[in-house]
């Protein structure tokens, strides 16, 4: 494979829409990395995944308009991303149906909206499924932004990150202001989800999310450790994902996604071997 | 003891004992999740040189007081009064550990430097006096083999070390339990207890607890919660208020333990050896 994708990908970093691809796959490994890990360690995957698809009905009442519609999947993302962290305080009863209703609603939506758009039709598979090769020069620049806001609360906020992502209520009593920061949390996770769609689709953001912190966790025992660890493996799952899908024609977001399951299920039986090995010898 | 130099009034004057002056004020404080009153008309003084057991039946409350203290959950109506310095992490609080996640990516040193966020305060990095005081608590609470070991692979006793070691690091001026003793084997219970009873002579304990025998001997205030308090001067436990506060005179007995504790509480604390007003 890489025989056959390398030179090729060299060749044809020389494209403008390949460079965004690659860009963009790095700046999402870090939204996979930091992002990712406080979404896996707070439990917060399936409201990712109910903000994705609410997003979708933004995005689609938008293009119907004729707006950007990164603007109506931004400002959905992180409405319901208030919303759903909201009804979390009380999860049991209803956190878990709201993000359910929210999901299939914003879904809905944006579908009603794309099919009542008059003349050129787009393409519904890029949205659900995403393109890497399709993201321009603004997603790049918007990625970075978001990329740059998160890395600066992680350098100015790390300890108290921690240990909210840890334990709330003892932060909390040491004075961190645990509303706000889960707020913000919850803003952020909002605006990653819509700027990786582009890269892997509404159906598959969440993994995104959720597969590289998942691998990390199991090799790694620190906050930290496990932010960065997720930030390389994103990096690889997207990058070798966008290479496999072009040596082998597949779309990028399902290859990239793959990637990611393989590595995990790599891991996760390297150490069951290792355990098993261990006591034995 | 004078924890706080702001505190403005001197303590109010006791012929038994003086018991130190309040610290932790609750008054008639109503509180609750949602629309269901935990806490009802609640009033409750902590003073500075208290050990005190809040005890009560499941559901009574007791977590509810204690997070109302800690300013956890906002009371519907009445108030706390906390006389302790301004700095946040003043109070220590040590949560019960079965809600935790036991995978979370931190080693127990990381988690018992958390306890220093109050402390250091926002945009700070850790100093060397965090770590010291780090190193300093994990060695008092014998932490020092599992440090760096993840917090996931400790054992319930190890865990609990854990967490009362996160809380002293911050300095607090009046440390909460809720169950401490929980999911912990009893042959550590003991030198649990004994390292409470040694926080205990620098500053107040709030213990929450089901069961009041591992600490009998030890504490000198009960308060017994359920939705109202049904009691706390600094003294006697009668088996009126308990059975009032549980409904139930089946618990006292199966408890068995009120008499110990105040046999135990007036031979250290109020009269010589073999005075017990109880009996």
């Amino acid at each position: 494979m890489t025989e056959a994708a390398a030179p090729g990908l060299v060749e044809l970093l020389g494209y403008g829409f390949l460079r965004n691809a690659v860009a963009a796959g790095l700046l999402a490994a870090v939204l996979c990395g930091v992002v990712g890990t406080f979404v896996v360690v707070r439990r917060l995957v399936f409201l990712g995944g109910g903000i994705a698809h609410a997003a979708f009905g933004g995005l689609g009442a938008c293009y119907w308009a004729g707006i950007d519609p990164r603007i109506g999947a931004a400002a959905v993302a992180v409405v319901s991303a208030l919303v759903l962290g909201r009804t979390e305080q009380v999860r049991g009863r209803w956190g878990d149906a709201v993000i359910g209703v929210l999901w299939a609603v914003g879904m809905a939506v944006g579908i009603v909206f794309l099919h009542a758009t008059p003349g050129y039709a787009p393409d519904l598979m890029t949205y659900l499924f995403g393109n890497i090769l399709t993201v321009g020069d603004t997603d790049v620049a918007l990625t970075a932004a978001l990329v740059a806001l998160v890395l600066l609360l992680l350098a100015l906020y790390f300890k108290e990150l921690t240990a909210l992502a840890f334990d709330p209520e003892f932060a909390a009593v040491q004075g961190v202001p645990v509303r706000a920061a889960g707020t913000t949390l919850l803003v952020v996770v909002a605006l990653a989800v819509v700027l990786l769609i582009h890269l892997v689709g509404i159906l598959l953001v969440i993994a995104l999310l959720a597969i590289p912190p998942a691998i990390s966790l199991m090799l790694v025992h620190r906050f930290g450790a496990v932010m960065l660890l997720s930030t390389v493996i994103g990096a690889a799952v997207t990058l070798g994902g966008l290479a496999l899908s072009w040596a082998w024609d597949l779309p990028s977001g399902p290859v990239i996604v793959l990637l990611g399951a393989a590595l995990m299920l790599a891991v996760a039986g390297g150490k069951r071997l290792a355990r098993l090995r261990g006591p034995a010898g | 003891m004078n924890a706080s130099p702001t505190r403005p009034t001197p303590p109010a004057p006791n012929p038994v004992a003086d018991p130190g002056p309040p610290l932790i004020e609750v008054d008639r404080v109503t509180a609750g999740y949602r629309r269901e009153a935990i806490l009802e008309e609640v009033l409750l003084t902590v003073r500075a040189d208290d050990f005190l057991a809040v005890i009560g039946p499941n559901g009574g409350g007791k977590t509810t007081l204690v997070k109302v203290i800690l300013g956890l959950l906002e009371p519907w109506s009445g108030e706390v009064r906390r006389h302790l310095s301004d700095r946040r992490g003043a109070m220590g609080y040590v949560p019960q550990h079965a809600g935790f996640d036991q995978a979370f990516p931190m080693r127990v040193s990381d988690v018992v430097r958390t306890g220093r966020l109050g402390l250091r305060g926002p945009l700070r990095r850790w100093s060397a006096a965090d770590r010291r005081a780090v190193a300093g608590a994990i060695e008092r609470y014998g932490l020092e083999r599992v440090a760096r070991d993840p917090v996931g692979s400790l054992s319930g006793g190890q865990l609990q070390r854990t967490l009362i070691a996160r809380a002293m690091v911050g300095e607090p001026e009046i440390l909460f339990l809720d169950e401490p003793l929980a999911s912990i084997d009893t042959e550590f219970r003991g030198r649990l207890v004994d390292a409470l009873v040694e926080i205990n002579r620098a500053i107040p304990l709030v213990v929450v607890t089901h069961d009041l025998t591992p600490f009998a001997g030890v504490v000198r205030q009960i308060a017994c919660i359920n939705r109202r308090l049904f009691y706390h001067p600094s003294g006697e436990l009668s088996a009126e208020m308990l059975e009032e506060a549980y409904g139930c005179p089946v618990e006292l007995i199966a408890h068995g333990v009120p008499h110990r504790v105040l046999a135990d509480h007036d031979h250290l604390h109020a009269g010589g050896p073999g005075h017990d007003r109880h009996d």
